[in-house]
């Protein structure tokens, strides 16, 4: 201690306390700070496959390397997640240009999504496709979930994920018929327009409670048909036809009907 | 009715009669009964419009006070327990929760909620149809002007009613609605922020609104509803109800059926029909389903988040209005003109137009008489257009509230569609009001040819010099009436600007402005057919007139010229 003490006025012990303080907050930082999801380990030949399938599908706009063109994003440490949302809603490789790319049948099956995604996992560290586990909505809570998306999602994709229209034409699609799997590699990428949900902005169980809403949405109303579950617009439009078109016409039977 | 008292000798036999006796002894009732049993009251569809309104008001009625059993309406806070599961253990106001509590654990009460809304929503378009058939025939002329301000008060009551109900379950959809109105009263120059604090009692959104407008939702509003329904009602049956034109119906008297048993049960069948159509559609149409948009917290706001469709017109209002609107004035005042036209001046328009339409078209007509037959809406082609053009800016204004999901559900750009309503809205009525007048005038004319030529039957006859004419068959007397027995109102004539000794007329320029106006109605018009035109048309006919042996003696030939329009 002595000696300690009486090197404590040395003119570079300021210097040696900043370092010491840099390597303790960087220390704690990283045993605290959520990792970032690492890519499942794949087979190089399944990187190899992947690599095949990217040049020859996706290279024309994302780049030999998936480093990017002036045409499409750079796909370094967007993770397998993003791949597989991706390609398995049929999204990627893009049909054609427009305001967003459009969901559409799938172009390529189960084991060349694994293998694209093993690919550009492997390119970079980013976030990992969920186990089944993580997207299982039965585990969830529709009350958060609910509020949750109340909070995050509605704005776009209408209160129970009908879908909403976004400016020039792009647009939140309904996510009744998304897989469980999709919507939540979806908040944890951002695809299009979509801002990313990390981990630490919404937790892996408040997504899966958000699942566990949309699952809700499945059982429709307690209060009949539920007109797209679009609110006062489409009611209305049915209100005049069905309502007023029905009662019209029973005034124009009843006027008919000679006295 | 056998129990009337004139007759001392005829005493009643039965329990019915006997107690009828008793009751009309004492109050006289049997007369006014007598009087509105044997009103006479014209027979057509279009007269049952009214009464769409009139029986879902009754309804509304009736599921109102069963709500009303259940709804709390108070903006405490409290934790929701029970169904539905996406609002187990969330914190909402008690209105929302109760609200819930109705829906879910009440029995029969979802049902209600949805029967409820519906009729709200048909109510309010049921009053619109029968507007646009009292406009689109004249019925508003004297001596119902009166009864058409009663009307267009009763439907901007209505819009109350429904704008006050639609807020009071205190979900989100309901509360954007009330944060609008609150900025749309903000935006009042000086008063504004005064009079926000005035209504929610505090800052927005306070703990009071709700409460009040529960008070204004259920005793208000209806009682305001009621009591002018009994003014309209009353007023129909004095002024007696119009009837269309036909043959033996005058300004002097009315042709139909009596009340009972004819009116009567025509009346009662279509109040079975609508409440059984309103009661279907709240069995299995799904409406404000609450739960799905959650309790009202301010900050969220969904996608396709409407009025109703009432409503929808002052949502496309502001949805159309560019931002750009507001203009901050010398000490930092900002006046927001974004907001206070499209939600305050553009409404307040339309309604004018609806309260004084009636008297200006009465003024440029120069007509003090009273109307009890109707127009055609063709024979006043000015009018028509006008209703026209007014009923293509509200669904403009409603399309363009509703622009997010055209664009979704057509696959659109919402910014395309916003731009193209701003247009549409200037450009579309005057448009319209064009059209609509163009076919009025060329239906008119087509009344014309028929009267004077008669029907086509197709018939080609050739004569012996080698002449093939075709052979129409003339009009009957009905069908005649009908198309000739109207009125083409021309322009006003005013007097001259000076008198005989060249003074200066007082009030020469406002006549002039009228009589310009006038011209705006009557310049373009189509007469009807004078008995001179018709007796002209047959003689010209005569010509190609058959052997008596084809017995058709009046017949009218389609190479007639005779075009006398204007």
């Amino acid at each position: 201690m002595k000696a300690l003490a009486a090197r404590r006025h040395h003119r570079l012990a300021p210097v040696v306390l900043l370092l010491l303080a840099l390597l303790v907050t960087g220390g704690v930082y990283a045993a605290l700070a959520p990792s970032p999801a690492q890519a499942d380990t794949a087979s190089t030949a399944d990187i190899e496959t992947g690599k095949k399938l990217f040049q020859a599908n996706c290279a024309t706009c994302h780049g030999p390397n998936a480093e990017g063109t002036s045409e499409a994003p750079s796909l370094v440490g967007v993770g397998a997640a993003a791949v597989d949302f991706q390609v398995s809603t049929g999204r990627m490789p893009m049909q054609m240009n427009g305001p967003q790319a459009e969901a559409k049948p799938r172009q390529m099956d189960e084991e060349q999504t694994a293998a694209l995604a093993a690919y550009v996992a492997s390119l970079g560290a980013g976030p990992a496709i969920p186990t089944d586990e993580q997207v299982d909505g039965s585990e969830g809570d529709a009350a958060n979930g609910m509020a949750l998306f109340r909070t995050n999602c509605a704005m776009c994709h209408n209160a129970v994920g009908a879908g909403g229209a976004l400016s020039e034409g792009k647009f939140a699609p309904p996510l009744w018929d998304t897989s469980s799997r999709n919507v939540y590699q979806a908040m944890l990428t951002g695809p299009q327009s979509m801002p990313v949900f990390n981990d630490a902005n919404i937790t892996p169980d408040e997504k899966r409670d958000i699942i566990a809403f949309l699952d809700e949405q499945d059982q429709g109303s307690a209060g009949g048909l539920t007109l797209g579950s679009l609110g006062p617009v489409s009611e209305g439009l049915w209100a005049w036809i069905i309502g007023i078109g029905l009662i019209i016409g029973g005034a124009v039977w009843i006027g008919a009907k000679s006295s | 009715m056998s129990t009337t008292t004139t007759s001392p000798t005829a005493e009643p036999t039965t329990v019915i009669g006997k107690s009828a006796d008793y009751l009309d002894q004492r109050t006289k009732i049997g007369v006014l009964t007598k009087q509105l049993v044997r009103k006479v009251f014209p027979d057509h569809w279009s007269f049952m419009l009214g009464e769409i309104a009139l029986f879902s008001f009754v309804v509304l009625l009736i599921s109102g006070v069963f709500l009303a059993m259940f709804f709390d309406p108070s903006m405490a806070l409290t934790t929701h327990h029970g169904a539905p599961a996406t609002m187990d253990g969330q914190l909402m106001s008690v209105a929302f929760s109760s609200t819930l509590d109705m829906s879910f654990e009440v029995r029969g009460g979802l049902l209600m909620r949805q029967i409820h809304h519906w009729s709200a929503l048909i109510f309010v378009a049921g009053i619109v149809v029968h507007m646009m058939r009292v406009f689109f025939t004249g019925a508003f002329r004297k001596p119902r002007e009166l009864n058409w301000l009663v009307g267009t008060l009763l439907m901007i009551l209505s819009l109350a009613a429904g704008f006050s109900g639609y807020s009071l379950p205190d979900d989100v959809l309901s509360g954007n609605g009330l944060r609008i109105t609150d900025g749309v009263i903000k935006s009042i120059p000086i008063i504004g922020s005064y009079l926000s604090y005035f209504v929610f009692g505090g800052e927005f959104p306070g703990e009071h609104i709700i409460p009040r407008l529960f008070t204004v939702h259920i005793l208000l509003v209806p009682a305001l509803i009621l009591a002018l329904i009994g003014v309209h009602l009353f007023l129909m049956v004095l002024n007696k109800h119009t009837q269309y034109p036909g043959g033996g119906r005058t300004d002097r008297n009315v042709v139909g059926y009596p009340a009972v048993p004819a009116f009567a049960t025509k009346m009662g069948g279509n109040f079975f029909i609508i409440f059984g159509v309103l009661a279907l559609m709240g069995g299995t149409m799904a409406i404000n389903n609450v739960w799905n948009y959650g309790p009202y917290d301010p900050s969220p706001v969904s996608a396709g988040a409407q009025p109703d469709w009432y409503m929808l017109f002052l949502e496309g209002s502001l949805r159309l209005m560019p931002g750009q609107a507001e203009i901050v004035t010398w000490g930092d005042y900002t006046l927001s003109l974004n907001i206070l036209v499209p939600a305050v001046i553009i409404p307040g328009l339309l309604f004018t137009f609806l309260f004084v339409y009636p008297f200006v078209e009465a003024k440029v007509t120069g007509d003090h008489r009273e109307h009890h037959v109707l127009d055609r809406p063709r024979n006043v082609p000015a009018r028509t257009g006008l209703g026209v053009a007014f009923l293509t800016a509200f669904v403009i204004l409603a399309l363009a509230g509703s622009n997010d999901l055209i664009a979704t559900h057509f696959a659109l750009s919402i910014n395309t569609i916003t731009w193209v309503f701003r247009i549409l809205f200037f450009v579309g009525p005057v448009f319209a009001y064009w059209i609509t007048k163009r076919i009025c005038l060329g239906l008119q004319r087509k009344d014309r040819e028929l009267v004077l030529h008669g029907h086509e039957t197709g018939r080609i006859v050739r004569f012996a010099n080698g002449e093939y004419i075709e052979v129409h068959r003339p009009l009957d007397e009905q069908e005649r009436w009908l198309r000739v027995n109207y009125e083409a109102r021309q322009p006003l004539a005013i007097e001259p600007a000076t008198d005989s000794r060249g003074v200066k007329r007082k009030g020469y320029k406002k006549d002039k402005r009228w009589q310009k106006l006038s011209r705006f109605f009557y310049e373009d018009r189509v007469e009807p057919v004078t008995p001179a035109e018709l007796a002209a048309a047959h003689a010209h006919g005569e010509h190609d007139e058959l052997e008596p042996a084809h017995d058709t003696p009046e017949l009218v030939s389609g190479s007639g010229t005779v075009e006398r329009e204007h």
